[in-house]
């Protein structure tokens, strides 16, 4: 295990590529230089701060500090998630929700394997809980927000159809089958395209990671099949889980299609 | 309502088959009427007065206070789905969601009822294997009618039903809603901006305000004791 430290100054060199890119944005007229600075610094100082956070997490190792940590990463995952929507349920049930969801994909699927799989001790040791946690939360919420705003989308759009379904006798478990049922195959969709193409086309980040921090090869490919197999399980149940919620609030209990709960019409 | 009918009973062709009482949604009603079973009732009133949203509640598409009755039965009593099976809108403005006509007849309808239906209706007996996008507006209207009856509804409010109908049609659908009102018992709520066809398919007219119904007289549907 014998990693090379970088320097401020290698960074620096790679920085250095983004003012050139600024610079370029400039010549084109892009429009983007602020936003590359800006967000570029932001990056620096919120990585700089979790590297500090984990340093002191890690010296303690105390089961309450990881699980605040754990809480406040899922609070702003569920956040994203909800952010992402562009049609948001108002109040606090839309980010109850996506809260939820996230919960599902992430929180139960990282428990199970640090308890069953990995059988770490302490299993909350914060070495495996806290990345396994932050790359569960931050692969399965793609997918969950790609089908929670379609959902949203879809049933304001196809409220027509949805209401003749209704009209017709059907409960509202059948009339939204189809719409639901595309909805969770729109969310799972990409991390079955990454796991064709993991290793063939993209070098999944955290192997690359355990590769170049000196881990023999095919013990980081164990590894990183293990996450893959937690996010795809994970999306799974938590798109699932995200869907369904969805409908029982989109519909009451006597099958009607409530889309007043939307957040007003788009602009 | 029938004379000669003591109780409500229930399969009968007599007695109240639908009552709405103090119905009131969206700032509107309170609005109360009945239906007799094998009675047409129709309904007008100007545009944007709220008939669809009245017929929505009816069948308790949107949220409402007040009452509803099926043969003294409360729509409370029933579940959704199994309330909108006996009480069916159909809707002004239809929707598809299979690419063909016959997806959405279940597979015993294809068979002889159907394709006697859809004659009655003046529809090709082909139109069953036909795609939806290649309907016309007024086949959609007739079709949509065929399968809002599969479930043989007691109650059958219409919004409209002719209104993409050439004479010739309007009237065979005419005939076709009395026939089914008769063979069933059934009663119908039918919303028409027609004052001549409300006289031909109605007993009773009842004109919609915003704040409740008034009966008006079948040869004068324009004629009414209190206008505002």
């Amino acid at each position: 295990m014998n990693v090379i430290s970088l320097s401020s100054f290698d960074l620096a060199i790679a920085a250095s590529l983004l003012v050139v890119l600024s610079l370029l944005s400039m010549l084109l007229s892009l429009g983007l230089e602020k936003k590359i600075i800006l967000f570029s610094c932001r990056m620096t100082a919120q990585l700089l701060l979790i590297g500090l956070v984990l340093r002191y997490l890690f010296a303690s190792g105390s089961l309450l500090l990881v699980l605040l940590m754990a809480t406040v990463m899922l609070l702003a995952a569920g956040r994203e998630v909800w952010a992402r929507q562009q049609r948001k349920i108002a109040g606090i049930s839309g980010f109850t929700l996506s809260l939820g969801a996230m919960f599902v994909s992430s929180f139960s699927v990282t428990a199970l394997a640090l308890l069953v799989i990995i059988r770490v001790e302490p299993w909350y040791t914060p070495q495996y809980a806290i990345p396994l946690l932050g790359m569960l939360l931050g692969n399965t919420m793609t997918g969950i927000s790609l089908a929670m705003d379609r959902m949203t989308d879809q049933l304001y759009k196809q409220r027509g159809v949805i209401e003749q379904r209704l009209l017709l006798g059907q409960s509202w478990q059948e009339a939204s089958r189809d719409l639901r049922s595309d909805c969770m195959r729109t969310g799972m969709i990409p991390i079955i395209n990454s796991m064709a193409a993991a290793g063939l086309v993209s070098l999944p980040g955290m192997m690359t990671g355990q590769i170049l921090g000196g881990t023999p090869p095919v013990e980081a490919v164990k590894y990183q099949i293990l996450i893959m197999f937690l996010i795809a399980a994970g999306t799974g149940f938590g798109v699932i889980s995200a869907i369904w919620m969805s409908g029982l609030l989109f519909f009451d209990k006597r099958h009607r299609l409530r889309l007043e709960i939307l957040k007003g019409p788009l602009k | 309502m029938e004379p000669n009918s003591p109780s409500p009973c229930r399969p009968s062709h007599s007695g109240v088959r639908l009552q709405v009482r103090e119905l009131r949604f969206l700032d509107k009603g309170p609005f109360s009427f009945i239906v007799a079973a094998g009675e047409c009732v129709g309904l007008s009133g100007r545009s944007g007065i709220g008939k669809s949203q009245l017929l929505r509640a009816i069948t308790d598409l949107i949220p409402a206070t007040g009452e509803v009755f099926l043969d003294g039965k409360a729509c409370t009593g029933f579940l959704a789905p199994a309330w909108r099976s006996r009480v069916t809108m159909v809707p002004a403005e239809s929707f598809w969601w299979y690419d063909t006509v016959g997806a959405h007849f279940a597979v015993e309808e294809e068979g002889g009822n159907l394709l006697k239906n859809l004659a009655a209706l003046g529809l090709d007996p082909q139109a069953v294997r036909w795609e939806i996008s290649r309907l016309s507006t007024g086949e959609r209207q007739r079709l949509a009618l065929l399968r809002a009856l599969q479930k043989e509804p007691q109650v059958l409010l219409l919004d409209e039903p002719s209104s993409a109908l050439d004479a010739h049609h309007t009237g065979l659908l005419e005939d076709f809603v009395r026939q089914y009102r008769e063979r069933t018992g059934a009663a119908v709520v039918w919303v028409s901006h027609d004052p001549d066809q409300l006289q031909r398919v109605a007993s009773r007219v009842l004109r919609m305000e915003t704040d409740g119904l008034t009966e008006v007289s079948v040869s004068f549907p324009e004629h009414q004791e209190r206008e505002e």
